[in-house]
């Protein structure tokens, strides 16, 4: 398949991730809409990867490049899980103060 | 290498030290050992004594001016705890917890100084952001805490995921995460730029703005600010900020022209939004604390001149401009943390109460209002020359002086309240001598930078 389908998926991913964070008023389901966000770099970063690799490979037999957008994937995998941890935390947190996950209940700070 | 690899060690330390010692003052103390050594391995590494060395296979590369700015980060940090140790151990029932915290703070601050790659600058941005997730919220129980740790928490992740989409489509442009980014060139294989390059690192450009507060992505400072412990705002309005801004010039300077002429209409327009938006708001403020928030705003939009004119002079006056910042603010926030009352009438009388702290206060505005004889004044002199040099338009640093005029007013009213107007300013507990010594020593170092900046210049080249 072209590279053009897959950078239109992930963009189309990534941009219902952003419309959700925008207008959704939930803090999971925000939460969630920023997950959507990271996991369609993911699948942008894997199809990029094999793009590399494949023109690499006409040129050199034997290459690796295209192998750190895979790696890449990995780490943005391993600090995601560490944000949820944080994340959760945080709006558990304010659950028990609130008893809401309510966003636009955040209104305390202004003025 | 040795900052990043002592300040997780001491990190790791710290957590042990939660559990096998139970003795706040304890805790305290040992972070400053941790801090002070940070500081010795860092400088024996500037200055090619001791240094640990691993292959990092170009993901990381050290030179003087990001090793020169981790010895600030760490003196800063260090200054920071020996000021208001006290106060960060009584925020909350986990004390230990809060020095291991800013010891990974440390740690991203010297990845981010020294990335070569930009997997190392997402890594460095997320462990400087996560710990500073938990310490905006760590006053549990207060629910403008919680708010401002999930307000900071919701817009820290969306800009990561706008990072990581900038990172994604710059790779896929380029061919590699190199900061210089000039590999394989793919679509054509030509060595233009791509329109994904360019796509992809203004998506960065903007999760870092985001993370500096540069208007027009400032909006979730003031509240996040507000609602945060004063005395890890202070932190992170300071060092961290700082920090990214010396991450952005690393990656404006090596990707230079990537985005053409339209940079010289784009960081002008955002340089006068992020000053007249900050030192605006800043004026109808009656919080001390909120007043601050928005004059950080304020200050980073003369940080942005280092991006803008991007010369060695933007470099030495980053550098002077985070210090003088850096020392006024912690000292600012240091004093604010011990009053009752965070308004601007809460100050009234303060120097009759208190001369010393009062003055050294003075100092610390007059510093941020940019009045000569101290360091403010150099640091906004330098941005503004540096931005000359590079050929920047008369219009802009008038604007930029205007501003600095507006906003000696709102600093200005500190010192009115503190100095003209009876009242009975009350603080939670008289502060120590140590305390004062401290906030002096301060105010003698924002003078004596205002005279002599060439002082701090001198060790970043020789």
């Amino acid at each position: 398949m072209p590279i053009q389908y897959y950078i239109f998926l992930a963009l189309a991913l990534f941009s219902i991730g952003i419309i959700g964070v925008l207008t959704r008023r939930n803090a999971i389901i925000v939460f969630m809409c920023i997950e959507l966000m990271l996991n369609s770099v993911n699948l942008l970063l894997v199809a990029f990867s094999k793009m590399h690799h494949a023109e690499a490979l006409t040129a050199v037999a034997d290459t690796t490049i295209g192998i750190d957008a895979q790696l890449f994937v990995f780490f943005i995998m391993v600090v995601a899980a560490a944000e949820v941890a944080v994340g959760l935390a945080i709006i558990v947190m304010m659950f028990r103060n609130t008893h809401s996950v309510d966003v636009h209940f955040l209104n305390r700070l202004k003025n | 290498m040795n900052a990043i690899i002592v300040s997780a060690v001491f990190g790791v330390l710290m957590m042990f030290a939660s559990f096998l010692v139970n003795n706040k003052n304890v805790y305290r103390y040992l972070a400053i050992i941790g801090l002070s050594v940070l500081l010795l391995a860092n400088i024996l590494e500037t200055y090619a004594i001791w240094s640990i060395k691993f292959d990092s296979f170009l993901q990381l590369s050290f030179e003087r001016f990001g090793l020169f700015f981790n010895s600030i980060a760490i003196a800063a940090t260090l200054f920071y705890v020996l000021l208001s140790g006290k106060d960060i151990v009584r925020v909350g029932n986990y004390s230990a917890e809060y020095f291991v915290l800013i010891f990974f703070i440390l740690c991203g601050v010297s990845l981010i100084t020294s990335y070569n790659s930009l997997l190392m600058l997402f890594l460095g941005i997320e462990i400087i952001s996560i710990p500073l997730y938990i310490l905006t919220g760590s006053d549990k129980k207060n629910l403008k805490s919680n708010e401002a740790a999930l307000k900071y928490f919701l817009m820290g992740a969306f800009s990561t995921g706008l990072m990581l989409m900038g990172i994604a489509l710059s790779y896929g442009a380029v061919g590699n995460f190199g900061l210089e980014g000039r590999g394989v060139v793919a679509f054509g294989g030509s060595m233009r730029v791509s329109f994904l390059e360019v796509a992809g690192l203004l998506l960065l450009f903007i999760s870092m703005s985001f993370k500096a507060s540069a208007a027009p992505f400032h909006f979730w400072t003031p509240d996040v600010y507000e609602g945060a412990p004063s005395v890890f705002t202070s932190f992170m309005a300071t060092i961290v900020k700082a920090t990214v801004f010396i991450g952005m010039i690393k990656l404006l300077e090596a990707r230079t022209g990537i985005f053409g002429p339209t940079w010289q209409i784009i960081l002008p327009l955002m340089i006068v939004l992020t000053l007249a938006i900050g030192n605006i708001t800043a004026v109808f403020q009656q919080s001390v604390k909120r007043m601050l928030a928005y004059s950080s705003i304020a200050q980073a939009g003369f940080m942005l001149f280092a991006l803008w004119s991007a010369n060695d002079m933007g470099r030495e006056g980053i550098l002077l401009y985070s210090v003088a910042y850096t020392l006024a603010t912690v000292g600012i926030f240091a004093v604010l943390v011990k009053m009752k009352d965070y308004t601007f009438d809460g100050f009234n009388g303060l120097a009759a109460k208190q001369p010393l702290v009062a003055a050294s206060v003075a100092v610390f505005v007059l510093s941020l209002a940019g009045i000569p004889l101290t360091a403010g004044f150099f640091a906004k002199y330098f941005m503004l020359a540096s931005a000359i040099k590079s050929g920047a338009g008369v219009w802009l640093l008038v604007v930029a002086v205007v501003f600095a005029a507006v906003s000696v007013y709102y600093y200005f009213r500190l010192i009115q309240a503190m100095y003209f107007k009876e009242g009975e300013a009350e603080m939670f507990e008289q502060p120590t001598n140590s305390f004062k010594g401290m906030l002096a020593i301060f105010a003698v170092l924002l003078i004596v930078l205002g005279i002599a900046p060439s002082l701090l210049f001198n060790y970043l080249y020789f």
